[in-house]
C-alpha cells in the first residue's frame, strides 16, 4: 500500500462535482463523500486539488478528512468488511467474531490482506440490533452470526475469487 | 388480497428482500405484491402480511424464500397453506401492548408511496395548521402537549420552538437531527424508512411555527435506505405542493434537503451537528449564544430529533391534551425503545412513559434470553448507565430514569444477563466515548483516555488499589470540565456501574477475578480428574499444547502454557473442564 499516494490520480473524474459544490459554502464534507466515491478513498493528490478549489488550506481539507470515520486515506480491498461494535453487538459477542475473522483472513480492525481482497473496518452501530452481532460486507448485511458462521461467508467469498 | 413484506433495514438483513423475488416470480396477477417499512418485531423478521382491502388477515413471521409457494397457495384460497408460519398469539401481544404514536404508521403503509400516507390521514394536521392556525396556536398546542426533546436531554419543545419564532433574523433554519449515533439505538432510522412523510410533515409544522424557509435532516451516512427513502418522499412533497413555494396554496414557502453525516458521535450535539453542516470538523461551540439565536450560517435555528418531529403531526390532529394525558406528571406522551442484547423479543417498543423498565423487558420484551437471570439494562448509550435488576420497577420518566444516575436517552436499550462484566461494560463505553471525544476540552480528550487506561487495566488484573477512586475523581472533573453534553456525560456508564456493580471492580483488583467470567485474562482452566473421559479432543484442540494425557486417561492444564482461549472449554463434550 505504500506507493498508492506516489501515484497520480485522475483528477477530471472529480471535475462535475467541483463544479457543481466548489463555490457553495458548507459543502467540504459533501465534496470529500463524492471524492470517496470515485476514488474508493480519499488520495492525498485529489485533496490538494480539492482545497485549492474550494480555496481552504490543504490543512483545513486534511483536518476534516481526519475528523471523520468515514473518510479513509488508505484504498480497501474489494470486500469491504464492516464490523458491528455497536452495544448489542459487544453484548453478544462481536469480540468473538472479530478474532474469526482475524483467524480466517488474518487482519485486524483497519488492515487489508496481502491479496488486496479484504478489508477489516470495526463501525459504530450498524442498526440491525436484533441480528447482533452483524458484519456488513459490501452492502450485504450478515446477521445472527457465530464464528463459524462468519469464517463459512469469509470461505464462500474467497472461494468465488479464486 | 394484497401481500406486504416488511422491508426495513432490519428486515431486510434477515432476508426480506430475497423473499420478497421469491415471491414477486410466481404471484398472480389478481394479487398485489408490496413493501412496507419496520414492523418493529424484529425477532420475528422477515415478516410478510396478508390484507384483504384494509384488514390484516394473516402475519407471516420468520419467512424464508423457500415459503413464497405456501403464500401463493394461500391467496389463492388453500386456507391452511400457512399454519406453519403465522405468528404466535404470544407473539402478537408485543404489538398489542404497545401505544404506537410517533411509529403509528411503520410497518402499516408503504413508505415510498405519498398517497398511502395521505390515505392515513397523512398532511392533514398540515393542512388544519396553515388553514386555521397561527403559529403562535401551534407553539402553544406543543406545550399543552407537554413533548419533550426525543433525542436524549428532554428540553420542552415548545420552549426551543418559541425561542427561535422570537429570535430576530430575517432567514431562519429548522433542523433535523438524524445521526442516531448512540449504539444499540436503531428507532430514527425506522422512522425514516418506515414513515419519512411523518418527518416531513412534523418538520413543516415546526418550520411553520417558528418562520423557518429552509429545513435541512442530518442523516447518518451509515442509513443509506433511510437517506434513499426520505429523497423519494421529498420529492414527491414537492411534486404533491406539501413542500416548496406557496405550500398549500398559502404564503408560506418552506424548501427541505438531506445532509449526510459523514461518521461522528459528537455531531448528535446540536452546536457540533451545525458545525458539520457548515463543512467543518464537528466540534461544539460555546453556548450562549443558543442556535435559537445563532446557529447554522449564525441564523436562527432550531433542531429537533427525528422523533420529537414524528409525534407532531398526531398532536395536532388529536390535540396537546390527548397527549399529555399520557404518561407521568413531568415525562408526557410516549417513548419509543430499541430493546436489544440479551432479550428474548428485540425490536421497537413504543409505550406510554409512565410504564416501568418490567413492563418493556419482561412483560413485553418477553424476558431474558435462553432464560437467564437479569442483571442490567444499559439505558442512553454512552451517554447513560446501567441500571440494576434490584431497580427493574423504576418508571419511563425523565426524571425517575435520571436519578438511577442513567437517563432517558435516545432510547437505546441494551438488556444483559448474568455472563456481561459491568468493568468490561464501562471499557467498552469508555473506548467509544474516547475515540469520539473532538478534543476541543481539555477534560474530555484526555481525561477520557486516562479513565480508559485505568479500565484497560482492571480487566486485564492489572487494577491496584485506589483505581476506582480515581476513576471515580476522573469522572467528576470530567463533568465538570466538559463543554457539551458528550463530555459531561460521558463518565455515566462508568458512574453507574461503579455505584451498583462496586463489588465486581473491587473482585477484578483485589482478587484478580472476574465474577461474569467474561475477561478472558482473568480465567483460569482446569480439567476434573473424575470428569474426564480421555477422549483427546481438548488436546487436539489446544493451540499451544498446554494440555497434556493419554487416550482414556485424566487430562491436565499446564497453566503456564494456558493462553485462556477458551478452546478446550468448548470442545469438552463431558463438562470435565472448569472455568473460574
Amino acid at each position: 500500500m505504500s506507493c498508492c499516494n506516489c501515484k497520480k490520480s485522475d483528477l477530471s473524474l472529480i471535475k462535475d462535482v467541483l463544479d457543481k459544490y466548489a463555490d457553495v459554502d458548507g459543502s467540504l464534507i459533501t465534496v470529500l463523500q463524492h471524492a470517496q466515491d470515485i476514488y474508493g478513498y480519499l488520495p492525498t493528490d485529489v485533496l490538494y486539488h480539492i482545497a485549492e478549489r474550494v480555496g481552504v488550506s490543504p490543512a483545513k481539507v486534511m483536518g476534516v478528512a481526519t475528523f471523520y470515520s468515514q473518510f479513509r486515506l488508505q484504498p480497501v480491498g474489494k470486500y469491504l468488511i464492516m464490523l458491528c461494535q455497536g452495544t448489542a453487538c459487544h453484548v453478544n459477542g462481536s469480540e468473538k467474531i472479530e478474532k474469526a475473522i482475524f483467524d480466517e483472513l488474518g487482519i485486524s480492525d483497519g488492515e487489508t490482506t496481502q491479496d488486496g481482497l479484504f478489508t477489516l473496518k470495526n463501525v459504530a452501530c450498524l442498526g440491525c440490533c436484533s441480528l447482533s452481532p452483524v458484519m456488513m460486507i459490501n452492502d450485504e448485511t450478515y446477521g445472527s452470526l457465530t464464528p463459524d458462521k462468519a469464517k463459512e461467508i469469509l470461505k464462500s467469498l474467497k472461494s468465488k475469487e479464486a | 388480497m394484497r401481500i406486504v413484506v416488511g422491508q426495513g433495514s432490519c428486515g431486510i438483513a434477515a432476508g426480506a428482500a430475497k423473499v420478497y423475488s421469491a415471491i414477486k416470480n410466481i404471484v398472480p396477477d389478481t394479487c398485489e405484491l408490496t413493501i412496507t417499512g419496520c414492523i418493529g418485531m424484529c425477532f420475528l423478521e422477515p415478516i410478510v402480511d396478508i390484507y384483504d382491502g384494509n384488514n390484516l388477515i394473516k402475519r407471516l413471521v420468520k419467512v424464508q424464500p423457500s415459503d413464497a409457494q405456501k403464500i401463493i397457495a394461500f391467496v389463492s384460497g388453500d386456507e391452511n397453506a400457512v399454519n406453519d408460519i403465522e405468528i404466535t398469539d404470544e407473539d402478537k401481544d408485543f404489538l398489542l401492548k404497545q401505544t404506537r404514536i410517533a411509529l403509528r404508521h411503520c410497518g402499516v403503509i408503504n413508505p415510498e408511496k405519498i398517497e398511502e400516507y395521505v390515505a392515513d390521514d397523512g398532511y392533514k394536521a398540515l393542512e388544519k395548521v396553515l388553514g386555521t392556525m397561527t403559529p403562535e396556536e401551534v407553539i402553544e398546542e406543543i406545550k399543552i402537549s407537554g413533548l419533550a426533546g426525543r433525542g436524549g436531554a428532554g428540553f420542552p419543545t415548545w420552549f426551543k420552538w418559541n425561542a427561535a419564532r422570537q429570535a430576530q433574523g430575517d432567514y431562519k433554519y429548522l433542523i433535523c437531527n438524524a445521526d442516531e449515533g448512540d449504539p444499540g439505538a436503531f428507532m430514527d432510522r425506522a422512522v425514516i424508512e418506515s414513515d419519512p412523510h411523518n418527518l416531513i410533515e412534523g418538520m413543516l409544522i415546526g418550520a411553520y411555527a417558528i418562520g423557518a424557509k429552509e429545513a435541512v435532516v442530518y442523516v447518518r451516512a451509515e442509513y443509506p435506505l433511510a437517506i434513499e427513502r426520505l429523497t423519494k418522499a421529498i420529492a414527491q412533497a414537492e411534486e404533491k405542493g406539501y413542500l416548496g413555494d406557496n405550500i398549500l396554496g398559502t404564503s408560506f414557502s418552506c424548501k427541505m434537503r438531506i445532509k449526510a453525516g459523514a461518521g461522528a458521535f459528537v455531531c448528535g450535539e446540536e452546536t457540533a451537528l451545525i458545525e458539520s453542516l457548515q463543512g467543518e470538523r464537528g466540534m461544539p461551540r460555546l453556548k450562549p449564544p443558543f442556535p435559537a439565536q445563532s446557529g447554522y450560517w449564525y441564523k436562527p435555528s432550531n433542531i429537533n430529533n427525528v422523533e420529537t418531529f414524528a409525534n407532531v403531526s398526531w398532536i395536532i390532529l388529536n390535540g396537546g391534551e390527548a397527549f399529555s394525558a399520557m404518561g407521568t406528571e413531568n415525562s408526557k406522551g410516549t417513548k419509543v425503545f430499541a430493546l436489544t442484547g440479551k432479550i428474548k423479543k428485540g425490536g421497537l417498543v413504543e409505550i406510554p412513559m409512565g410504564k416501568t423498565l418490567r413492563d418493556v423487558i419482561f412483560d413485553i420484551g418477553g424476558g431474558i434470553k435462553n432464560d437467564a437471570q437479569f442483571k442490567a439494562v444499559q439505558m442512553g448509550g454512552p451517554s447513560g448507565g446501567c441500571i440494576p435488576a434490584e431497580l427493574l420497577d423504576t418508571i419511563i420518566d425523565y426524571k425517575a430514569l435520571g436519578a438511577t444516575g442513567a437517563i432517558m436517552g435516545s432510547g437505546g436499550m441494551v438488556v444483559m444477563d448474568e455472563s456481561t462484566c459491568m468493568v468490561s461494560m464501562a471499557q467498552f463505553f469508555l473506548d467509544f466515548t474516547a475515540k469520539e471525544s473532538c478534543g476541543k476540552c481539555v477534560h474530555c480528550r484526555i481525561g477520557t483516555k486516562r479513565m480508559l487506561e485505568i479500565l484497560n487495566r482492571i480487566v486485564k488484573g492489572e487494577g491496584k488499589n485506589g483505581d476506582i477512586e480515581l476513576l471515580e475523581e476522573l469522572c467528576y472533573s470530567i463533568k465538570d470540565g466538559a463543554l457539551c453534553g458528550l463530555g459531561q456525560t460521558a463518565p455515566n456508564p462508568v458512574l453507574t456501574t461503579i455505584k451498583y456493580f462496586r463489588n465486581e471492580y473491587e473482585a477484578h483488583i483485589n482478587e484478580k477475578k472476574c465474577p461474569a467470567k467474561a475477561c478472558s485474562e482473568l480465567l483460569s482452566y482446569r480439567i476434573v480428574a473424575d470428569k474426564c473421559r480421555g477422549c483427546t479432543l481438548c488436546s487436539k484442540k489446544c493451540p499451544v499444547e498446554a494440555i497434556s494425557g493419554t487416550v482414556k486417561s485424566a487430562h491436565s492444564i499446564d497453566t503456564s502454557k494456558c493462553i485462556r482461549c477458551g478452546a478446550c472449554y468448548n470442545a469438552c463434550k463431558f463438562n470435565a473442564i472448569v472455568m473460574e
